[in-house]
This record gives C-alpha cells, sequence and structure tokens, in this order.
C-alpha cells in the first residue's frame, strides 16, 4: 500500500482547562489513503467535526501526530502551511459561508484570488468549475438570491476551482432538502470518482456514509466499531 | 492576494456597510476640511506678508534705537547720563516702550561700527494738513516706516532719487477725497502740505505727487522724499533751541546690500555692545509672521484633535466590520490567505476610508476656500490688495492627505491585526 495522504496517530484533542476541561477527541488513530472516499459518522457531539478540522490543519491537536504526505504537520508553518491549506483542501461546510452581497464567480473565485493568480486566468477557471456544477448562467448574480441548493453547489464549485486533492466536506446536506441533498453527493463522489479527489465527508446520516467506501464510526471521542443495525434508527434523534 | 486584489477588496468591502462608511468618511471629512482650511489661511498670511517683504526695497536699511537699560527688580535706578538720556517714544514696538534719545554723538558711534555705511536721523514730522485744489484739508500722518520702504505702485513712478524737487507719493485711499479724479489725474499735480513751528506759527510747502501707492500692511500712508521730508523738518523745527533738536527717536543705518545674514547678525550683536538694538524690517515683519505662525499652528492643533476623534471613528467602524466579517476571514484563512494579508486587507480598507475622506474634505475645503477668499478680496480685504487670505499649496494639500491615511493607518492596527491573528477555526465555529 502506498503512503496515506493524511495519517493520524493516537491524535487527543481537549477544550478548557481544570475543571471544565472537556476532552473532544481521547486517542484517535486513523489512515487515509489517496482517493478514497471516507465517512466519519456519529452522533451530534461526538467529535467528528474536531476530527475533521485537525485533519484540515485548521486546528492543532493537544496531543498525537498527524502525517501529511508523509510530512510530520507540527512542522508546517506560515507561508508553507497556507499554501497547503490553499492548493491541496477544498472545504464544503454545512453552513455556506458565501459573502451574500458578492457576486457567485466572486465567490468562487476567492481562493485562486488568495493564490495570486491573474485576474483573466482565474474568470477562466471558476467559469469552467461553475460550468461542471451547471451554475454558469448564475455567475453574475448576487450568492445571497440562490437557493439552498445552488448555494451548495457554489460552495462545491469553490472547493474544487483550485484542483485540490482533498476535498472535506462537513455535514454537506444538512441544510438540504432530501432530493437536493442527494444531487450534492452525487456530486462529490462523482469528484471522487472521476478526478480521483479524496472525499472525507463527516456526517450522522447513514445513507449518506453508506455511499463512501469506508466508514470511521466516532462516540464520545474515540473510534468504534460498526453499531449494531439498531443504530440506524437513533439517527433522528442525532440530528 | 495580489497587492491590487487587496485594494480592490478592500474598496469593496468598505462600501459593503455603506452607512457606516459614510458616518466615518464625514468625521475625517470634517477634519481634513478645517486642517486644509487652517493650513490656507496660514499659507495665504505668510505668502502675502513674503511678497510684502519683497516689495520692500531697501534690504541694506536698519532702524537703530538706544533701548533703557534694563533694570531687573532687584536692582536699584540705573546712573543718570549727563548726556541725552531723554526718553522719548519709540514709534515702532509696543506702545508705550521707550528708547533713550539719540543724539550725534550716537550716530558717530554708530558710523564707527564695522560694517555701517551711513547713519542718518530719522526725523519725525508731524504735518498738520494735506490739501488739493478746494476739497478741503485733510489730516496727515508720516509713518517712520515709510522711509526706506519700496511700494507697489498704481500709478505714476517712484521717487526720483536725484532730484532734489519736493516729491509725494499718496495712497490710492487719498485720490478721491483730496479731490483727484482718478489715481493717473493725481500724478503730476501739486499738493500743499502744512506745518507748524515751535513759535506757533503754521507755514505751508508745496509738493508734486509723483506716485500713487496700493496700500500695504504698515498702513497707508504717504510717503515722502528725502528733500520733502528735510524741508519739513526744518519748516517744524523753526524757533527750537537747537540742543534740542537734535536729539532723535531712531537712526536708520545702512549697510552693505550683498551682506550675508550672518554678517547682518554680526552687525546687530555689535550695535547691542555698543548700546544700541537694531531692527530690519525684515525682522519687524519676521516678529508678526511668527505670531501668525503661532495662531495657526493653534488652529491646525485643533483640526487634528478632530482628526484624532475621526481616528477613533475609524477603530470603531473596522472593529464592527472584523466582528462581522469574523467568518469570512476564518474561510480566507482556511482558503491559505496568511494573517499578513488579512491585516493588509482591513488596513487598506481604513486608509481607503481615510483617502475618501480626506480627498472630499480637501477638495470641498479648496472649492469653499477658494469662494471665501474671492469674496474677501473684493469686499472685506478689497484694501490689502493681492491678499488671497486662503491660498492652498499641493504641498500642503498632500501633507494633509497623508496625514489623515497616516492616522487612518494607525487607527486600523488594533482592529486589522486582531483579524490577523483569528485563528480560522475560532471564526468557522458556528452555533
Ligand atoms: N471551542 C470549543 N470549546 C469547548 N468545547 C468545544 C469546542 N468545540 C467543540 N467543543 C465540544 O467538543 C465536542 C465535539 O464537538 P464537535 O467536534 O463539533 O462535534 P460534532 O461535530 O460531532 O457534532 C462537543 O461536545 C462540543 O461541545
Ligand atoms: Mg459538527
Amino acid at each position: 500500500m502506498t503512503t496515506p495522504v493524511l495519517s493520524i496517530r493516537n491524535l487527543t484533542k481537549h477544550y478548557g482547562s481544570g475543571s471544565s476541561r472537556f476532552d473532544a477527541l481521547k486517542g484517535v488513530t486513523l489512515d487515509i489513503a489517496d482517493g478514497e472516499s471516507i465517512a466519519i459518522v456519529g452522533k451530534s457531539g461526538s467529535g467528528k467535526s474536531t476530527l475533521m478540522h485537525i485533519l484540515a490543519m485548521l486546528d492543532a491537536p493537544s496531543s498525537g501526530e498527524l502525517i501529511v504526505d508523509g510530512t510530520d504537520a507540527s512542522k508546517l508553518k506560515g507561508s508553507r502551511l497556507n499554501a497547503l491549506r490553499n492548493r491541496t483542501f477544498g472545504f464544503v461546510f454545512q453552513q455556506f459561508f458565501l459573502t451574500p452581497n458578492t457576486t457567485v464567480l466572486d465567490n468562487v473565485m476567492l481562493p485562486l484570488k488568495i493564490a495570486r493568480i491573474p485576474s483573466r486566468e482565474r474568470t477562466k477557471r471558476a467559469m469552467a468549475a461553475l460550468e461542471k456544477l451547471e451554475l454558469a448562467e448564475k455567475s453574475s448574480s448576487k450568492a445571497v438570491d440562490l437557493s439552498g441548493g445552488q448555494k451548495q453547489r457554489v460552495v462545491i464549485a469553490r472547493a474544487l476551482v483550485n484542483n485540490p486533492r482533498i476535498i472535506f466536506a462537513d455535514e454537506p446536506t444538512g441544510n438540504l432538502d432530501s432530493a437536493t441533498g442527494a444531487v450534492v453527493e452525487d456530486l462529490l463522489f462523482e469528484l471522487n470518482r472521476t478526478q480521483g479527489i479524496t472525499l472525507v465527508i463527516v456526517t450522522h446520516d447513514e445513507d449518506l456514509a453508506a455511499r463512501a467506501s469506508r466508514r470511521i464510526y466516532l462516540k464520545d471521542g474515540l473510534v468504534i466499531d460498526e453499531p449494531a443495525v439498531g443504530a440506524r434508527h437513533t439517527r433522528e434523534v442525532g440530528a | 492576494m495580489r497587492a491590487v486584489d487587496i485594494v480592490a477588496t478592500a474598496i469593496g468591502n468598505s462600501f459593503r456597510s455603506r452607512l457606516r462608511t459614510t458616518l466615518t468618511v464625514i468625521a475625517i471629512f470634517i477634519g481634513a476640511f478645517t486642517l486644509t482650511l487652517t493650513n490656507g489661511l496660514g499659507a495665504g498670511v505668510n505668502n502675502y506678508i513674503d511678497s510684502q517683504i519683497a516689495s520692500i526695497g531697501a534690504p541694506d536699511v536698519m532702524n537703530v534705537t538706544k533701548p533703557v537699560v534694563a533694570t531687573a527688580e532687584t536692582e536699584g535706578p540705573q546712573p543718570y547720563e549727563e548726556s541725552g538720556s531723554t526718553e522719548v517714544s519709540s514709534g515702532v514696538g509696543p506702545p508705550g516702550s521707550t528708547v533713550q534719545a539719540m543724539t550725534d554723538d550716537d550716530l558717530d558711534t554708530i558710523r564707527a561700527i564695522d560694517g555701517v555705511r551711513t547713519a542718518a536721523p530719522i526725523v519725525s514730522v508731524r504735518p498738520d494738513y494735506i490739501e488739493y485744489g478746494t476739497e478741503g484739508k485733510f489730516q496727515l500722518t508720516v509713518s517712520p516706516l515709510s522711509a526706506g520702504i519700496r511700494v507697489e505702485l498704481a500709478a505714476g513712478t517712484m521717487f526720483d532719487t536725484a532730484s532734489s524737487n519736493l516729491q509725494i507719493i499718496l495712497p490710492t485711499t487719498f485720490i478721491e477725497t483730496l479731490g483727484f479724479t482718478g489715481n493717473d489725474d493725481a500724478v503730476g499735480k501739486t499738493v500743499t502740505i502744512a506745518v507748524t513751528n515751535a513759535l506757533g506759527e503754521q507755514t505751508t510747502v508745496d509738493a508734486v505727487v509723483v506716485g500713487v501707492q496700493e496700500p500695504t500692511l504698515f498702513g497707508a500712508t504717504p510717503s515722502l522724499n528725502e528733500p520733502l521730508t528735510s524741508t519739513l523738518y526744518d519748516a517744524q523745527n523753526v524757533g527750537i533751541p537747537t540742543g534740542t533738536s537734535s536729539q532723535y527717536g531712531s537712526a536708520t543705518v545702512t549697510f552693505a546690500a550683498d551682506a550675508t545674514e550672518a554678517e547682518v547678525a554680526a552687525l546687530k550683536a555689535d550695535l547691542v555692545t555698543a548700546g544700541y538694538a537694531g531692527t530690519t524690517v525684515t525682522d519687524q515683519i519676521g516678529t508678526f509672521q511668527s505670531v501668525i505662525d503661532g495662531i495657526i499652528l493653534v488652529l491646525n492643533a485643533f483640526a487634528v484633535i478632530a482628526l484624532l476623534a475621526a481616528g477613533f471613528g475609524i477603530i470603531n467602524t473596522l472593529l464592527m466590520s472584523v466582528q462581522e466579517r469574523t467568518r469570512e476571514i476564518g474561510l480566507m484563512k482556511a482558503m491559505g490567505m496568511s494573517g499578513g494579508r488579512i491585516f493588509a486587507l482591513f488596513s487598506t480598507e481604513a486608509v481607503f476610508i481615510g483617502f475618501l475622506g480626506s480627498t472630499i474634505g480637501a477638495g470641498v475645503a479648496m472649492l469653499v476656500g477658494g469662494i471665501i477668499s474671492q469674496v474677501l478680496a473684493d469686499g472685506l480685504l478689497a484694501d490689502l490688495a493681492g491678499l488671497q487670505i486662503l491660498t492652498f499649496t499641493p504641498g500642503a494639500i498632500v501633507t494633509v492627505l497623508l496625514l489623515v491615511m497616516g492616522i487612518a493607518f494607525i487607527a486600523a492596527v488594533l482592529p486589522a491585526s486582531r483579524a490577523a491573528r483569528q485563528s480560522p477555526i475560532d471564526s468557522l465555529r458556528y452555533e
């Protein structure tokens, strides 16, 4: 087997200290291979988002190690870290984080702007990404004027515009009705299949998790084995 | 992000919350407007004084007096001087200040000082009236300062120095009153001046008007040429015992026209050692100028206080902006934007707000100032020809713009570094 793109060993994360100390992750070990699609599944508060943020290097672990492409993440700082975030990762969050009063095109171009790509080139690439998501004709609309499903497609366009190796999706369908949610799911898995982009999906939705090539179950900050079949009926509670 | 993108994004961001930006811009506007006007006032007045200095000839002339020796309060009175300790009103300096009268001996002492070319007493002539034709008699004051001053002429010529004819230059304000139809009409005409001598007899002297002068900062008094002054002085001193008439309030000293500032200073020092005080015309105007500079400085200080208040407005605006855009900042950081560039983004926004406020402020100030200046020049200040009370120099305007943008940048440091330090994840966490 080739070296995993992301690899964590005995990872812990706690918030606060003293009596208010809360252990969100209590020692997680995990390898994510290049090109796979992996679902991190668990109830609300189980530590899924915390784990994803550490994987995406948006947050630092309290202890344990994270290895990105064979490099110890704790040694990545400053411009190398920024370049990694900019070029290697794409993000899709449950909330869209679109800048409401700017155009769809501007929103999609943001990562390219940060990457210092010249104006003409970034327009071309952003339009190409929007076309892929069938949103080309909305490119000059304000983000605020779009429907929920359209917004999430804009977010996906933004996530893939800089050709990332890994897309992190935190509850990508949480804000969508099931029909639009399904469209977004299809899009993400298609990117994984056709472009080989590694997909890390955080969800409490068993149906979504079932479509991933692998599932990791989290409970109270620990990885557990696949829960019993009955767990599927408690899904609504978890939401 | 590239620099152009940062600037474009910052400008776009400042327009996103239009009301808040507008209010901050207004605050800066007020400061920049005031500062531009006060600077313009300073420049206008000083320019005018400079042009007045330039119009004053005789840079080689100094007014010399013999100051009363200062007595410190703890000391007793100074010993009586046998020869000429009479105090006379100095005519220059603050009202009531007195100097000791100078005698011909003093003049000889002064002539002996190195660098002094000539020393002549300034005699004070007190004519009774001036008259032309049948319009009546009018009071006439001759200011001692008008000796040695070159004036801006509205008509006619300067005195003919070679001529021993009795000549006078009248200010424009005298022309109609005396009964001339215009400035040009007055030139070449003969006016009559009367003086009363010590015996109480009035005698008249005729003089030819050679020129008409624009009024200056030193007022609107006629200038007499040397022969006319001496003629009037002689007529006035008829009947005075000789001992008294040779006492003078001050003397005019000439020195080399190409004397450097250091040489002039050395000459002044020598005069002081000998017990005299010398002031050039430039000195007198310089004092005036430093008073004006002082006033402008105080006015500027008020404007800068207004700008500092506006600076806090900028801090507040940006803090709110950072607060509002917490998630956007987090997202940009998550996408690999460096803290330095986030800082640049917010500080550019502040500098842009400062730029807007200051250009509008300076622009409006120039517009309003230009109008005020014109109205005053045609009205209230019409007598002071050439005075543009508000003068805007490119240098001063650029200084105001840079100062305001500098203040805006400093104001941005706190909010912008707060934004730059934000961890992406704290910003992205949602409730
Ligand atoms: N910044 C924080 N400070 C304190 N506690 C936190 C913080 N972030 C998350 N937590 C806690 O850590 C636990 C895991 O949170 P999270 O990873 O968001 O869970 P999930 O995404 O699975 O719902 C939760 O109990 C949450 O309250
Ligand atoms: Mg979560």
